[in-house]
């Protein structure tokens, strides 16, 4: 059976303002997405300081499948797949460790933490054979950037600089509210499933139309300085990067505000071992013009989703089944600004929190909506009349508007028509 | 004979008190179930295992006093569109016990299972959890001074939790 739909089908499904409902629901779709987006372009995978040591590992994922990250003797991060090259039993069954071997357990062939298959059991019954023909599966290419670690099973294509693009500056953004220019990635996993397809997900990370209707309830009691950010007199910006990447930029309203760490509802009083320390790693005016613009919000395609104060990775189990992965962002070098993380991040996302529960609550209502048939487009030409280019060229509009779906969809077409 | 008559006596109160905070719970009494709480409550759902650090590691809750009636004040509101509807739920506590090691400071230490049907929107659910109390006397009556929630899958992905577990 032929899984992947005729390329001619796309436009028709893809319209410049407006796409179809069975992109988000039809499972042969979803087949055809693990094949030319999750198996093909680069998809975040993790970050270097989660496998801090020589022979660190943490089981991963891309898409359904099961990712080894480890660092191995020599420092390097591999991209291993979990699965033994004999029988196909998963080798590694815990989340994270440590171990210079992958022992599987079905008939004890070990293979070293670089992939290498280093033994089998009585190996007499191998005479002849060659062992570097049956090392562990490995993610073709694999590249980071600032410590962010991306993988793709294409053997050729983008670089991951040219893949990231406009939206490398993001990351190079956000490590710069580390007064030692890194992220850590310290605080563990919450793992909040939705029964909804994951491009609600990827849409909604840089969405600024719902945060005043669908967190309204938080937004009231909480006395947050966040609604007004995604108001209709709003200065913030959505932004399409190209590739699929998304931003909803607020920096025009902090420096509005132009107090430092505003961006994060505190102030440099507060915290003022982490002031001194960004003063002394960047001078005055460089930190405090940091500390008033804040970390990005940034939505990089298909899954890495950089939130200001946490990140999210985006995984597809099934066509109405998805994870989102999310931890809170940890700045090096800054323990009294990582602890307001960690606490404000709990609060807010993940399977109880006060935001991500209405969000995700929002993509499983949005899932079964679409289920019905009529009518069939998913209308997104909101803004499509006021949006401009900024100084570097990017489509830019309102905060309310959506640049960034119609981004992520002329991207998502040409991945789609390029199979 | 008299210790043992006490923590007979004592274990049915704790058992009254467990039995409606599950019926508030269940039923959505909000304010009801945040009366049951000292000013210095904890509420802690812990995420990957039970014996995490949550002042290092993410947990799926971990709400001191004020985030408590936060979490309440956001309930209340009526547009917590999880929990707009309301989830249909139903738990059963079981297994209470009055631990071996109680505290110093006179906190009274118990633990359960409980295991809850969630139907709502979405789907139905099953939850299943071991249950970590401090108890204390406060005025006279019982309160919640820490509960402790260790889902059975916490390492898992689980879905959308906002009920009050």
């Amino acid at each position: 059976m032929n899984v992947v739909p005729p390329t001619s089908q796309w436009n028709e499904l893809i319209r410049p303002d407006r796409v179809h409902g069975s992109l988000y629901t039809d499972p042969s779709i979803f087949a055809a997405e693990l094949a030319n987006i999750w198996y093909r372009s680069w998809v975040y995978v993790g970050h270097e300081s989660e496998v801090p040591n020589a022979n660190d590992y943490v089981v991963k994922s891309i898409g359904p499948q099961s990712i080894i990250m480890t660092r191995d003797e020599q420092g390097k991060v591999n991209l291993l797949l979990n699965r033994c090259s004999h029988r196909g039993n998963q080798v590694c069954s815990y989340a994270r460790g440590n171990a210079r071997s992958f022992t599987c357990p079905f008939h004890s062939w070990t293979f070293a933490n670089d992939g290498r298959l280093v033994g089998y059991a009585f190996p007499d019954g191998y005479e002849g054979q060659d062992k570097s023909q049956l090392a562990l599966g490995r993610v073709t290419r694999v590249e980071s950037h600032r410590g962010f670690v991306f993988g793709s099973f294409a053997a050729e294509g983008p670089t991951l600089m040219e893949h990231l693009g406009g939206a490398a500056e993001t990351i190079d953004r956000l490590v710069r509210s580390s007064p030692e220019g890194e992220v850590e990635i310290t605080a563990g996993f919450l793992k909040h499933r939705v029964k909804a397809n994951w491009k609600f997900i990827l849409e909604n990370e840089c969405d600024g139309y719902h945060p005043a209707f669908v967190h309204t309830s938080i937004f009231g009691v909480a006395d947050s300085m966040i609604g007004k950010l995604y108001g209709g007199t709003s200065t913030a910006l959505t932004r399409d990067y190209g590739n699929g990447h998304t931003e909803v930029d607020l920096r025009p309203e902090f420096r509005k505000r132009d107090q430092p760490m505003s961006w994060f509802g505190t102030s440099e009083e507060r915290l003022p071992d982490y002031t001194a320390r960004m003063k002394a790693a960047y001078g005055d005016t460089a930190a405090r013009k940091i500390m008033i613009d804040g970390t990005p919000h940034v939505m990089i395609f298909p899954n890495l989703f950089i939130a200001e104060i946490q990140m999210f990775v985006i995984q597809p189990l099934g066509v109405d089944d998805s994870v989102q992965h999310v931890t809170a962002l940890q700045f090096k070098g800054a323990p009294d600004l990582n602890r307001r993380l960690r606490q404000q991040t709990m609060g807010s996302v993940g399977p109880a929190g006060f935001l991500l529960a209405d969000d995700s609550e929002m993509y499983e209502r949005c899932h079964r909506g679409v289920l019905a048939r009529n009518p069939e487009w998913i209308f997104l030409g909101r803004g499509e009349k006021r949006e401009r280019r900024d100084e570097l060229g990017f489509t830019v509009g309102h905060v309310t508007d959506e640049v960034p779906s119609r981004g992520i969809w002329h991207h998502y077409r040409k991945l789609m028509e390029a199979a | 004979m008299l210790a043992s008559e006490s923590s007979a006596a004592l274990m049915s109160t704790v058992t009254a008190f467990l039995y409606r905070e599950a019926r508030l719970q269940d039923e959505h009494q909000y304010e009801a179930w945040e009366r049951l709480w000292t000013d210095d409550g904890v509420y802690w759902v812990p995420a990957n295992g039970g014996d995490i650090d949550p002042e290092r590691q993410m947990s799926i809750i971990y709400d001191n006093r004020s985030r408590i009636a936060l979490r309440v004040r956001q309930l209340m509101t009526g547009k917590h569109f999880t929990q707009t509807p309301q989830s249909n739920l139903r738990r059963l506590v079981s297994n209470i016990e009055l631990m071996d090691q109680q505290p110093d400071n006179g906190d009274i230490a118990v633990a359960s299972n409980s295991l809850i049907f969630e139907s709502s929107l979405r789907d139905d659910t099953l939850w299943a959890a071991r249950n970590e109390y401090r108890l204390r006397y406060v005025v006279g009556e019982l309160r919640i001074a820490t509960k402790k929630v260790v889902l059975v899958n916490n390492d898992k992905a689980i879905y959308t939790l906002s009920f009050l577990v």
